[in-house]
């Protein structure tokens, strides 16, 4: 069979069997290596990509379920010669070390600004309940989070 | 994951008519968080995948009608969960959807895939048989409503046949002077499953003092959501104090059976159960005080 989608702005038309899941498609057959797959269960975070605007697992989301959907995955908020401000933000904040988890946590921590452009501590460790890091203990990456918004609220004022 | 015909009916008639076709051979697919972990796990190997997402129009939604709300079961728990009317008309269903998992989760997983999966320790159907609940389930033979009270067999095992589609949460207007919570003990972490999770609605009679009616209800505290009738029965009648809270309480720990497991020992989580129905009373005592 074969689903359409549109991934960062780009349309795919993408052959696929039925039981394959997004995150397949995006790392193996559109070469989106970004996104991450750890615990292939819906728990860790690492395969977050936004789905019609909202963050999903994508291990738990089959071919089907994204047919003509519109994902946005970590390649598509900044490039290497333009950062986003939450990727920017993570490094200045030092909000990753091994960096595994880190496209999930700037995907869904994106997510969170466009909604709530500026968070509370506890809004932030409310949203980002599950996107697990094994390094950094969270402080950073709340930093990072936090100092992204500040950071947006001081470019808009 | 086992190779599988996918199907994509466009109305609730068309679902059934494939359930029929396919028996127990076909499995229905909503926001697929459940069902594609056990597909994965090979726990599940359906030959047809039903999938009732791009099914139009009635399942979805949140109706205020006269005599309470319906909830089609495609809704998401996180739609359902930020929901206006929700939030007005039965917002302990939005306290306890704020408890499920994860976001990522709630943004997937449907208040129908939650209540049929027949998991005893997921949260909302807790919440729902304490606001005395139906679900609205429909076959290529008719429809019918199933107090949820009624619906939980056993172990991911409801009373919906194979042929049957959940398709509307019926909740009815709650008495006057009625305040329901649901409290989640999370010990671990805050995405863990309930290592008990315990839903108290409290009525008050006229006079504002005492209980007319009650539900205690608990999850991950046995084969099934169990409802704690005995407790229920102490409260009726009673002064709604302490006191009588902790009187329920300890009724309510003999009528669960909980499993030990890396949430804790069994004789843990009915100690726990104990504690939390009391503090759930406690809690929606202060809800019909406004405090």
């Amino acid at each position: 069979m074969s689903i359409e989608l549109t991934v960062n702005g780009q349309h795919y038309e993408v052959q696929t069997a039925p039981n394959r899941t997004l995150v397949e498609i995006l790392r193996d057959d559109l070469r989106l290596t970004g996104t991450k797959e750890a615990c292939s269960i819906g728990v860790c975070g690492v395969c977050t990509v936004l789905l019609d605007g909202r963050i999903v697992s994508s291990c738990l989301v089959l071919a089907q379920m994204a047919d003509g959907a519109q994902v946005t995955t970590i390649e598509g908020l900044g490039s290497e010669d333009h950062l986003s401000p939450v990727q920017q933000a993570f490094i200045d904040h030092g909000g990753f070390q091994c960096g595994i988890c880190t496209p999930g946590q700037i995907v869904a921590a994106t997510a969170l600004l466009d909604e709530i452009p500026s968070p509370t501590a506890d809004q932030v460790k409310e949203w980002m309940t599950g996107n697990l890091c094994r390094c950094t203990g969270y402080y950073t990456i709340i930093e990072s989070i936090l100092g992204a918004a500040d950071a947006h609220s001081r470019a808009t004022a | 994951m086992n190779r599988f015909a996918y199907h994509a009916p466009q109305t609730v008639d068309e679902a059934c008519a494939l359930l029929e076709q396919y028996g127990d051979d076909a499995r229905l697919l909503a926001g697929g968080t459940a069902l594609v972990i056990l597909m994965k796990q090979e726990l599940v190997q359906p030959g047809h995948l039903v999938d009732l997402r791009r099914v139009s129009g009635s399942m979805r939604g949140v109706e205020v009608q006269h005599d309470g709300l319906r909830i089609g079961a495609l809704m998401t728990q996180r739609e359902l969960e930020v929901s206006s009317t929700i939030v007005e008309h039965l917002p302990v269903l939005a306290q306890t959807l704020r408890k499920v998992a994860t976001m990522r989760i709630r943004n997937m997983a449907t208040l129908g895939g939650n209540l049929a999966h027949g998991d005893p320790s997921l949260d909302p159907p807790v919440a729902l048989v304490a606001c005395d609940a139906l679900v609205r389930v429909r076959s290529s033979s008719g429809e019918r409503d199933i107090p949820l009270d009624t619906f939980y067999v056993d172990y991911y095992e409801t009373s919906l046949q194979p042929t049957e589609i959940l398709t509307d949460v019926l909740v009815p207007n709650s008495a006057p002077r009625s305040h329901t919570v649901y409290l989640k003990l999370l010990p671990r972490s805050q995405d863990d499953y309930a290592t008990v999770g315990v839903a108290a609605r409290l009525t008050l009679d006229e006079s504002g003092t005492r209980c007319a009616d009650a539900r205690v209800v608990l999850g991950a505290a046995g084969s099934t959501v169990v409802r704690a009738r005995q407790a229920e029965s102490v409260l009726l009648g009673q002064d709604a104090t302490a006191a009588a809270f902790r009187e329920a309480a300890a009724v309510g720990r003999r009528e669960v059976d909980p499993l030990s497991d890396n949430r804790g020992s069994a004789e843990y989580k009915r100690d726990m159960a104990e504690v939390m129905i009391r503090r759930a009373l406690l809690a929606a005592l202060a809800g019909l005080h406004g405090s």
